[in-house]
């Protein structure tokens, strides 16, 4: 565990170069802007308002026409202005519950870790009590409780998915700053007389970023996919226009089961889509914390180099070849 | 035996938090919910004492705070966990029924899910090769959808539209139902079909974890100078790879402390889907019925089947780490 | 402090038989452009039940050589040219008992296919690591560890024979049975090392590698073990690759010593030559870095500078740059390791075999500085110290 630190000073730029040079990152990052923007300026875009419906007394579902690019559903709502509004609600209650969560587990965790002692004891029972809870769950019995008009209110949703979502960050980062705290650079700094904050702050944050932002890109995966399943149990305000939303009111009325795909499967995807443009950004930052678990990738070429195995050292005779890679 | 027992009291304080969680959840939500709750309650045809025991559970009558609490907690020592409101039955009955089911599910989704998942990230970290590579992209996928739509899709796919499993329930019931419940090999057979899709959900959900945390602590593990001693002392390949993984190994038994509330809320959700006869079907009845006890009463048992899983892996932690067994 | 009882016999053995020969082996680190030279053409020879002791600085190549002609290096060592042969006798043929000894296989190490090292290792070269708290398995308890080895290549042995073993090879090294049952955990350092020496003598080997086998440990007890060492290998007769940084343990220990230099070796010579009188800058510095434990007093010199690394290679003479003889001609072609021209007639017109050094100066064309052309001892003078 130690082994992943290292003084940040010692980060070279290249490695931030080829961060940004990662397929997976770019990817990620390029499927993420797109739904920003969607979030930002979907529902101004839409053709129509979410709640409009095209015709009352038709009541069969429509597929994609040139009208209505993603068909109507059931009461003749368009479904493509629907999916347009439906990405804001979701994107900013889980960045929310991302930003609170990652607050707390910020003061959580290194606190516990810093200072040790009785209070890491305190700290860490909370922490292992709320891993145990059964999040989703407490807060299906918590929205059920809440009257409509608070569970169409995103900052606290957002606020009440953080409550169960802080404690993993907290736990990663305690394990972090305690071993950080014994780091030499750390220990001159308390020699000198910094204060304790400004310790804190200035020499144990700043070797915590990575983590703190594959904890919060956790998070918001995890609250993408709870409000998600909130709305979709139909425990959020119906009137509110969501994904999850969207596919309760398809399972009301069994889509799934009737083929009609244009219903169900398009806010589906974008929920999807969402959750693996972050964990792709996940894996890209997981490669810069330890880069030596990077998949060494063997390419068709043979001159990639020797096939490397635990006590079978390679013998490469073609010493030509090896020597012209070698510097002068 | 001690580090255990040490163990022991936090999951007693563990427990006594949760079920004090439990007692205050209705309390800290805002809104009249359980006020017209309540209020219908009393009109209904309960027998005094238990509308004694709902008020001592939701507030109201003329306890005061300490005394409902009090009521509260001798109710659940008795293993009264109070009444349900729409099935007029206790919960603990409702609860019996149901959590043999869900428990079965979790149980062999999770072992599976971890006996393969280990299995691949063991190999995946010592051949480093492209292995893992070809199943990332996959493994992402599973990861960060939620659990609803993963679920929904395999439902469709090899279910409504492959045909190849049930698409729903637990075992065959209504008219043409050949099976009858009980120890005898139809019947199992019947609910091995009906639960292969639902266990599948969960055990892809939660497989990249593993493959994952895996791959990477048989990659630090292989930097061990005790791995190349084995390598050195010219044992079998077989068994140069099992010291290496059964060292590595123990951090992922850990991470199962992380990771196996999620897993449990997630197959609940996934029971939802699959109209599955576990707690899941109970607690979105119960969510659709307002029937707030056994919303509650599954909470609470859900809560403690999680930490008896995390007793569990702290037992096996200890089973397999000699290190542990001194008390730190 | 008492002294290291080393049972040192005579250099030359009845049989002078080589067990295992490295020509030229050189290794990269890395492949492709980005590939650093870590050991160049090395050259060593390993007589049966000899100690040879590779000393150097850190980053010398010295652990990088001997783990790459064990094949053991990690990744990313990549061998590039070279040759390792291991003269393997039949079990049971000690260093000087020439009635029982059977024919003579030589494995190619380098040439080995995975079943083929995997035969010889450890039954016939074995490895013991710097650091047994990290070499130890520390979820196996000690007997697991011990009988593993006998259980792979010993398939002909029962539980109890293997248990047999195991209690026989602690006794060996000073540790009681009951510590059979232990995790590594619950030993002191010097009993996880002395576990890791028995392990390593589990099949009686004929090559023992030891790399810096005791720098962890404190003074005492590394004289303790080494001491039990040198008593196990003249019973045993198994011979001995020793690496270290610290020359005045080799001076005791070894019979013949090749210093390292980055990445090559550059002296080549008995302990007792290297001591009285060493051939290349280098080893000078390097015997005038310690502090002899015991017997004379000598000034402490270090060396100006530090060893260069490998991805900056001075031209010529790695060693030029901090040479305080160093001539034009040293930053310019890089020397090879010969026998230097003052020995070329030994103390008594026979040339001595073994000894060599990588020195301009030493080549014959100029005098070389008094330091390094001091007259050879006899060979059986003894090293001050010793017992004699």
């Amino acid at each position: 565990m130690a082994s992943a630190i290292r003084p940040r000073r010692g980060r070279s730029r290249s490695g931030r170069a080829r961060t940004l040079r990662s397929p997976k990152v770019a990817a990620g990052s390029l499927i993420l802007l797109f739904f920003v923007l969607l979030a930002a300026f979907g529902p101004m875009a839409a053709p129509h308002t979410p709640d409009w419906r095209a015709s009352r007394l038709d009541n069969v579902p429509h597929p994609p026409s040139a009208q209505f690019w993603l068909g109507t559903d059931v009461q003749q709502h368009d479904l493509f202005s629907q999916l347009l509004a439906g990405g804001r609600d979701t994107l900013l209650i889980a960045f929310v519950a991302g930003g609170i969560a990652t607050v707390l587990s910020v003061l959580v965790g290194v606190s516990a870790g810093y200072l040790g002692g009785k209070t890491d004891e305190v700290l860490s029972i909370l922490t292992n009590i709320f891993l145990a809870l059964p999040g989703l769950l407490i807060l299906m019995v918590v929205m059920k409780m809440m009257p409509d008009g608070d569970t169409g209110n995103p900052l606290l949703i957002g606020a009440v998915i953080a409550l169960s979502a802080w404690a993993w960050g907290a736990r990663v980062l305690r394990a972090q700053t305690l071993a950080l705290r014994n780091q030499d650079y750390v220990d001159s700094a308390r020699v000198v007389g910094e204060s304790r904050v400004r310790i804190i702050v200035f020499e144990i944050l700043p070797n915590l970023l990575p983590i703190l932002a594959s904890s919060f890109i956790f998070t918001v995966i995890y609250g993408i996919g709870a409000y998600a399943s909130l709305a979709w149990l139909g425990l959020i305000n119906p009137t509110t226009a969501s994904w999850g939303t969207m596919l309760n009111t398809a399972q009301q009325f069994s889509a799934t089961t009737s083929g009609t795909w244009w219903w169900y499967g398009p806010p589906a995807l974008c929920v999807a889509l969402v959750g693996i443009a972050l964990a792709l950004l996940n894996f890209g930052i997981d490669e810069i914390v330890n880069p030596r678990m990077r998949s060494t990738r063997r390419g068709r070429r043979s001159d990639r180099g020797p096939r490397f195995q635990l006590g079978l050292t390679p013998v490469v005779r073609d010493v030509v070849r090896a020597e012209e890679g070698i510097r002068p | 035996m001690r580090a255990l027992l040490r163990r022991l009291w936090f999951y007693l304080l563990a427990a006594y938090a949760a079920i004090t969680l439990n007692f205050f959840i209705p309390r800290m939500v805002p809104g009249s919910a359980l006020q017209n709750f309540l209020a219908k309650m009393s009109t209904a045809s309960l027998t005094p004492d238990q509308l004694r025991a709902l008020q001592a559970q939701y507030g109201g009558g003329h306890q005061g705070l300490v005394g409902q609490y009090l009521t509260y907690l001798g109710n659940l020592l008795h293993g009264d966990l109070g009444l349900s409101t729409s099935l007029s039955t206790p919960v603990s009955t409702v609860l019996a029924n149901d959590l043999p089911w869900t428990i079965g599910l979790v149980g062999t989704a999770t072992v599976i899910s971890f006996l393969v998942g280990t299995l691949i990230g063991v190999l995946a970290g010592w051949r480093r090769s492209g292995l893992l590579d070809a199943l990332l992209p996959a493994a992402t996928f599973f990861q960060a959808v939620p659990y609803f739509i993963l679920a929904s899709l395999l439902m469709l796919s090899l279910g409504f539209y492959g045909g190849l499993f049930p698409t729903g329930g637990a075992y065959d019931t209504g008219r043409y139902a050949t099976v009858t419940p009980g120890w005898n090999g139809p019947f199992i057979a019947n609910v091995i079909d009906h639960g292969a899709l639902p266990a599948a959900t969960v055990a892809l959900a939660s497989i990249a974890g593993w493959i994952v945390g895996m791959r990477n602590m048989m990659i630090t593990t292989m930097d061990e100078d005790y791995v190349l001693v084995a390598a050195a002392k010219g044992l079998p390949r077989r068994q140069v790879v099992a010291v290496a993984a059964r060292n590595a190994l123990l951090p992922s038994i850990s991470n199962f402390a992380l990771s196996i509330s999620l897993v449990v809320t997630g197959s609940i959700v996934t029971e939802i889907v699959f109209n599955y006869a576990g707690v899941g079907r109970e607690i979105f009845n119960a969510a659709q019925a307002a029937d707030y006890p056994v919303m509650q009463g599954i909470l609470l048992v859900v809560t403690f089947t999680v930490l008896g899983a995390n007793l569990l892996a702290d037992i096996v932690y200890v089973a397999l780490d000699p290190r542990a067994r001194k008390v730190a | 402090m008492t002294q290291i009882q080393t049972g040192r016999r005579p250099v030359t053995t009845p049989t002078r038989e080589v067990v295992l020969e490295v020509r030229g082996l050189d290794v990269h680190y890395g492949h492709g452009p980005g590939a650093v030279r870590a050991v160049s053409g090395a050259d060593l020879t390993l007589h049966r039940g000899e100690v040879l002791g590779l000393a150097g600085e850190s980053g010398s190549g010295k652990s990088t050589l001997a783990y790459a002609l064990t094949r053991l290096l990690r990744a990313p060592g990549v061998i590039t040219g070279g040759e390792v042969l291991f003269h393997s006798r039949p079990q049971g043929t000690g260093v000087d008992g020439g009635t029982t000894a059977g024919p003579v296989e030589t494995v190619d190490v380098l040439a080995a296919d995975a079943a083929t090292l995997r035969r010889i290792r450890w039954s016939e070269l074995a490895v013991v690591f710097q650091s047994a708290m990290h070499a130890l398995n520390p979820v196996a308890r000690v007997d697991a560890q011990l009988t593993d080895v006998l259980k792979a290549h010993r398939r002909s042995m029962t539980a109890a024979q293997r248990h047999e073993r195991a209690v026989e090879l602690l006794r060996m090294v000073g540790i009681s049975a009951d510590r059979l049952r232990s995790y590594p955990h619950e030993l002191s350092g010097g009993m996880r090392q002395r576990v890791m020496i028995a392990m390593s003598l589990a099949l009686e080997p004929q090559v023992v590698v030891m790399d810096e086998p005791t720098t962890a440990l404190d003074v005492v007890t590394q004289r303790e073990i080494l001491e039990e060492l040198m008593l196990l290998r003249e019973r045993l007769g198994f011979a001995i690759v020793f690496i270290t940084h610290d020359l005045s343990l080799l001076l005791e220990l070894a019979d013949s010593i090749a210093v390292m230099y980055a990445g090559r070796i550059v002296e080549r010579a008995s302990a007792a030559e290297l001591f009285r009188a060493p051939r290349h800058p280098y080893s000078l510095g390097l015997k005038g870095s310690f502090p002899s434990l015991h017997g004379e007093r000598v000034r402490m010199e270090g060396i100006p500078g530090s060893p260069p690394s490998l991805s900056a290679m001075p031209t010529g003479c790695a060693f030029h740059p901090r040479c305080a003889f160093a001539m034009d001609r040293c930053s310019r072609e890089t020397p090879p390791l010969v026998t230097p021209a003052t020995d070329l007639a030994g103390p008594d017109g026979v040339p001595p075999s073994s000894r060599a050094s990588a020195c301009w100066l030493q080549d014959g064309q100029q005098p070389a500085p008094d330091a390094l052309a001091l007259p050879l001892p006899p060979a059986s003078a003894p090293l001050p110290g010793s017992p004699s």
